[in-house]
């Protein structure tokens, strides 16, 4: 067996020059100290993402992206396909588990200031990947085409109308039309199937190169003596892969014991059901604005709070080049405690939306 | 020359003059054209005399162009009243003329072809062969008449919503009397019936679903006509709407034995303003029963009485035993709207089964029972399957569980292994 | 067995064991299976000659009935079987021509339209082809 395994390696070896891939590879080293729990997430999150890459791609063989159909084939799926429940939850529950992921993810670099210099790009573009699957959210409850996701899809689309001057014609390009109708099944089955797989190849791809070639962030003012290497082959992927079993196992519970609902096809003359919310990762902004006052200093309070969103995201977005201290290796705290309010912001806004009538 | 000009003069004088006494008596005659005296005078008066001004507004004679003088006579153009009222007016009617009051013009069809040919006009002579009619003719003239239901001036036709005699205002408009028990103190009849109608099914229907096909009064009792309908053709009645029951009940014995025993068919089961959604209760032999108002507890009908009533139940109880199985399923997470939508038949078999009870026939019963019990069996045979699918599913969790856990437990003690091997590798 | 080729051994047959308990699910998942679409909206109602002129045949059209009536004129038409007014099933009258809802004496012509009775709109009518031996009913789109 060995042997044969060691004839394939030479074989390719001549071929793809993989021995400078090998010895790259066996140098590769991540640092071990009391935060080095987080560096798991990443991982996760890219597991998570190749699973519901291949959960959609089984999806995507029995469903069909048409108001006629959707609904329909999704019933098909759950009812008549063979495990087709067991492939749809988990397409479902994972799409929840990662977006969690990724909050944790990205909030985890923040504080451990991961985003300074030279790893700024990896931040950005770490950034765009929040974006891409936010969007691969929005785009993908829309497909079952049930009441919940066809009337949270006008509620989040008729905030994005509310933006001045360009707002009607964003709301009307994501719809494909004035209102939700096949066009925007059609239209949001194209974001979901072919524009964000392909941004997310290239845009990850960038990302996992940058963090292949720079190797794991140490957070600042750690001492030497409190940090162990290991090296990333074997070590570290086999402790990536134990926290992806658990992960699987947790995903199998959830499947078998809340799968998830096929609910009432959706009725376009219907009247919106009353507490109709988005889905959980957008209700920070949502309760936001309920909440915000009507006007401010006669600007309407809706528009302002979508503005403060934009202009938080790109701050976010800029933060490598706004924390100077953090550049020049030194504590941060004013950042840190930026990144707490933000935090506690997002978890109490969350929990108002369900705590609120 | 001076000759001329002052013929022409004159011509000019005789020729304004005639015209302004044109003018005027045109405009005179405009002006009467348009008065309307009843209502000058009477707007200006109080109370009951100045009602009509306001009512009249929104009556459907007055939409046709009719008015005052038409059924009242005088003439509406003459401002002096004693003019007014000439010879040709007629006043208020006296009461025990209104029926012939209305007819005068209701009656006559050439006239009311003129404005709707589709209206009927033999509402006076049925009206004389209802109850009210009878009364009346015998000088009672506290019945209902014409103006008791349709109102005085605000008449509106029956189509329209605000009308005294559209299908949802009907029970209040005779219960006005027939709910009065002082007013009808002296007829010995029951003014119970608005009270118990109120919490039947169709009053359900008709007030709170606004199913405008669900009887009301006159639907049963006649409008011009009403009479309570006799007991022998009660069924008659119910079977415009319920045709199957009523089919099933007049082909049955207990029709003759109803009729002979001057029982009101249906209503002796089923009450007659006081109609309630039948429940299976009433079958059988049970407390609830109504087969056993009649039948003694060693006869032949009660026997059958108490088959029909354990077949149904057996028919029942296996329904609910496939919802039950179905709920069980859909809890776990299994899809079952396909077994689900099968049952409604077995439901629509078994309230066909129950219409059939108005036969009395056990073998016809059995019959649909069977029908529906083939359907039943279909459905719990698919809920057991789903309760199968639910189990098979736990236990394939249970094993891909156990294979991750085999293959955690292998992969910590590969990295137990490897660290150990090569303990605190530095930069 | 040493205690490496062990750990080694059991890696690699729980990796296997897990790897088939994915895999079967997945492959089960790509078969066919009986039912091959997901929506019904055609369905042989009959077969041709089945229907003696001037009777009907109540077929089932995804999980709710439908009526499909062989016309005195040779015409074949198609109804949902659902009465509007309270979902009772409707039947055929050879005799009228019409067909009845028996709960509540509903009436509709050949057209679906609601001659008499209580119901409120009219039938939902279905298309009707003809295709081989097979009558086939689907929904007007």
């Amino acid at each position: 067996m060995k042997k044969l395994l060691q004839n394939i390696y030479s074989y390719l070896d001549s071929r793809f020059m993989l021995s400078g891939l090998m010895e790259f590879a066996k140098k590769k080293k991540v640092p071990e100290h009391k935060h080095s729990f987080w560096y798991y997430f990443g991982g996760i999150c890219l597991f998570l993402f190749i699973l519901q890459v291949l959960t959609g791609i089984l999806l995507l063989l029995y469903y069909t992206p048409s108001v006629d159909a959707a609904h329909e084939s999704i019933k098909y799926i759950m009812s008549q396909v063979k495990f087709g429940w067991l492939i749809r939850s988990v397409h479902s529950w994972s799409a929840n588990i990662l977006i969690g992921a990724i909050f944790i993810h990205m909030f985890s670099a923040f504080f451990l200031k991961a985003y300074r210099p030279p790893r700024e790009l990896t931040w950005i573009t770490g950034f765009f990947l929040l974006l891409i699957f936010l969007a691969f959210g929005f785009s993908g409850y829309l497909l079952p085409w049930n009441e919940l996701s066809f009337f949270a899809t006008q509620v989040g689309t008729d905030i994005a109308g509310t933006i001045p001057l360009i707002g009607k014609h964003i709301k009307t390009f994501i719809l494909g039309g004035p209102e939700v109708s096949g066009a925007t099944i059609s239209r949001f089955f194209w974001l979901h199937i072919g524009i964000l797989p392909l941004l997310t190849v290239i845009i990850l791809g960038i990302h996992v190169l940058l963090v292949q070639v720079l190797g794991m962030s140490k957070p600042i003012g750690i001492p030497e003596s409190e940090v162990k290497e290991v090296p990333f082959f074997p070590n570290f992927i086999l402790k990536d892969s134990l926290g992806w079993m658990i992960i699987l196992a947790l995903i199998g519970v959830l499947c078998v014991f809340f799968p998830w609902e096929t609910g009432q096809k959706a009725d376009p003359f219907a009247a919106t059901p009353l507490g109709i919310k988005p889905e959980w990762y957008f209700t920070f902004m949502f309760t936001t604005l309920k909440i915000v006052p009507s006007h401010i200093f006669s600007v309407e309070g809706e528009v302002l709070a979508i503005f403060a969103f934009i202009i938080g995201g790109i701050l976010l977005m800029l933060v490598p080049f706004l924390d100077r201290n953090a550049a020049k290796e030194r504590r941060s705290p004013v950042f840190s405690l930026i990144g707490w309010i933000v935090v506690l912001y997002i978890l109490v806004m969350t929990a108002l939306t369900y705590l609120l009538p | 020359m001076i000759i001329r000009m002052r013929v022409q003069k004159i011509g000019k004088l005789i020729y304004s003059s005639s015209l302004i006494i044109l003018a005027i008596s045109h405009l005179n005659l405009s002006l009467n054209a348009q008065r309307n005296s009843c209502i000058e005078c009477h707007k200006e008066l109080e109370d009951k005399l100045l009602a009509p001004v306001e009512t009249f507004k929104m009556d459907i004679h007055q939409q046709f162009g009719i008015s005052c003088s038409d059924c009242h006579g005088g003439n509406p153009s003459e401002e002096d009243i004693d003019l007014a009222k000439d010879k040709t007016f007629k006043g208020t009617p006296k009461r025990s003329r209104i029926p012939e009051f209305c007819a005068s013009c209701h009656s006559d069809s050439s006239y009311m072809r003129r404005f709707n040919p589709n209206l009927r006009v033999d509402q006076l002579d049925i009206y004389w062969t209802s109850k009210h009619g009878q009364l009346l003719k015998k000088g009672d003239t506290r019945v209902a008449l014409c103006t008791d239901c349709h109102a005085a001036h605000g008449i509106q036709a029956a189509t329209h919503p605000k009308s005294w005699t559209f299908p949802w205002n009907i029970p209040e408009t005779c219960s006005r009397c027939h709910s009065d028990k002082d007013y009808m103190e002296d007829y010995k009849i029951s003014t119970t019936q608005w009270d118990e109608y109120k919490e039947s099914v169709h009053a359900r229907a008709l007030f709170e679903k606004k199913d405008l096909s669900a009887p009301v009064c006159n639907d049963c009792h006649g409008n011009h006509g009403a009479s309570p309908p006799e007991v022998t053709s009660i069924a008659f009645v119910c079977r415009q709407c319920h045709p199957s029951a009523g089919e099933l009940f007049s082909q049955s014995p207990h029709k003759k034995a109803f009729d002979e025993m001057e029982l009101s068919e249906c209503g002796a089961c089923h009450g007659n303003h006081k109609i309630l959604p039948p429940s299976d209760e009433m079958l059988g032999t049970g407390e609830k029963a109504v087969c056993i108002q009649c039948h003694e507890s060693d006869s032949k009908p009660y026997q059958v009485a108490s088959q029909i009533k354990d077949k149904l139940d057996a028919f029942i109880e296996k329904i609910n035993h496939a919802n039950y199985l179905l709920e069980q399923a859909d809890r776990q997470g299994v899809e079952i709207s396909g077994p689900k939508f099968k049952l409604v038949e077995a439901n629509t078999a078994l309230i066909l089964a129950r219409n059939l009870t108005h036969s009395f026939s056990l073998t016809e019963i059995e019959e649909k029972i069977e029908e529906g019990e083939k359907v039943v069996v279909e459905v719990i045979r698919a809920g057991e399957a789903a309760l199968r699918e639910a189990e098979f599913r736990k236990t394939g969790l249970i094993i891909a569980t156990c294979f991750i856990f085999l293959l955690s437990i292998a992969i910590f003690l590969k990295i137990k292994q490897i660290t150990k091997k090569a303990p605190n590798e530095s930069r | 067995m040493n205690r490496r080729k062990f750990i080694d051994f059991f890696l690699g047959g729980s990796l296997v064991g897990t790897i088939i308990a994915f895999l079967y699910p997945t492959i089960r998942y790509i078969l066919p299976t009986k039912q091959t679409e997901p929506v019904v909206k055609k369905i042989t109602a009959a077969k041709v000659g089945e229907l003696a002129p001037n009777t009907s045949k109540i077929f089932k059209f995804g999980t709710s009935p439908g009526i499909l009536i062989f016309t005195p004129d040779g015409e074949l038409k198609a109804f949902s079987g659902i009465c509007t007014h309270l979902t009772c099933t409707v039947i055929y009258e050879s005799d009228t021509g019409t067909i009845l809802c028996p709960c509540h004496n509903g009436r509709f012509d050949l057209n679906g339209n609601v001659i008499s009775g209580p119901p409120p709109t009219p039938l939902e009518p279905y298309n009707v082809e003809i295709s081989g031996e097979d009558i086939i009913v689907s929904k007007k789109s």
